[in-house]
């Protein structure tokens, strides 16, 4: 009994139950078949299906955070969660950054 | 009388700081995986950067199929899944169907490793190496390190799966099972933003 107590505490993270990772699995393979099909078959406008196909990417990475890696708002998490949003935000900065730096530099030196 | 009472607390708190520390140990191991983050991140950004980069070899339409990338994605989800239900098994304290779980996991990981490396290997011998454009270099920089990231957290299962065997659900093992969890689940995550900005806005 006080083994399995320590063994809870240990964890760090708050665990999920057997109908939680099902959900999450059962969404995220939902999630994954549309924007494969969207791509495979296309149907819709080029720009359409892209913004479709990373707007689901999103979304999957949010259903994974809370299913499989049971991030959420509880208190013992809240570090957690400022280190994940503090490195979103780093992320964000490095890759748009990025991306226009490089995309002025093509534009202004090779395109024209 | 006394005495008794103050060896039990000291135990006690030894036991409190051996939690506290495990669940410092896990908190430490998601502060590195945010680093992690930003390591893919850069990886992204070059990516991105040089995927019209193609020096006239191929571009990214003419060799990624799509229905073999699925079936990769869908044996990494799958893992995601039964890694899921081997920590459930751990919170139970159900050592063989920990190591069950564990081992199907690996299993269907492996099982991703080598559709990747076949993957590679298709490509190299076609003559479209990292060597070929600047695309090329980028992409395999990209997936490489996330396979390297998955063989890497491969070998710790297996050795992990040794330990569990040895020593059993200790409090150290159920750390570390926690923090090959958050790994497990951290390179499904990477995986998503790989299909989708690579392959699926490759071929779209």
């Amino acid at each position: 009994m006080y083994k399995q107590s320590s063994i809870h505490s240990s964890a760090g993270t708050s665990h999920g139950s057997s109908r939680s990772y099902l959900v999450g699995f059962l969404v995220s393979v939902l999630l994954t078949l549309i924007p494969f099909a969207l791509v495979m078959f296309p149907s819709l406008p080029r720009t359409v299906t892209a913004w479709l196909v990373v707007a689901l990417g999103v979304i999957q990475v949010v259903v994974h955070l809370k299913f499989f890696l049971h991030l959420d708002t509880a208190q013992e998490q809240r570090w957690n969660l400022v280190a994940l949003i503090f490195s979103a935000v780093i992320i964000l900065l490095l890759v748009g950054l990025s991306l226009w730096i490089m995309g002025s530099i093509h534009h202004n030196m090779l395109a024209h | 009388m006394s005495n008794i009472v103050i060896e039990k607390d000291v135990a006690h708190t030894q036991e409190h700081g051996h939690e506290d520390a495990g669940s410092l140990s896990v908190f430490g191991f998601w502060i590195y995986l945010m680093t992690d983050c930003i390591l893919f991140a850069t990886l992204f950004a070059g990516y991105a950067v040089l995927r019209d980069s193609v020096a006239g070899g191929p571009s990214s339409v003419d060799i990624f199929e799509l229905p073999y990338v699925l079936a990769e994605t869908m044996l990494l989800l799958l893992s995601s899944i039964t890694y899921g239900y081997a920590m459930l098994a751990m919170n139970r304290d159900q050592q063989s169907q920990v190591l069950r779980w564990l081992g199907l996991t690996f299993v269907l990981g492996a099982g991703f490793i080598a559709m990747e490396i076949n993957e590679f290997h298709h490509l190299i011998a076609e003559g479209y190496g990292p060597d070929r454009s600047a695309f090329l270099t980028a992409f395999f920089t990209l997936v490489g390190t996330h396979g390297a990231h998955v063989l890497t957290g491969l070998i710790w299962m297996a050795v992990l799966m040794v330990q569990i065997r040895q020593k059993g659900l200790t409090n150290t093992n159920a750390t570390r099972l926690s923090c090959l969890s958050l790994f497990w689940h951290f390179l499904d995550v990477v995986w998503i933003c790989v299909f989708t900005v690579v392959y699926l806005l490759g071929v779209v």
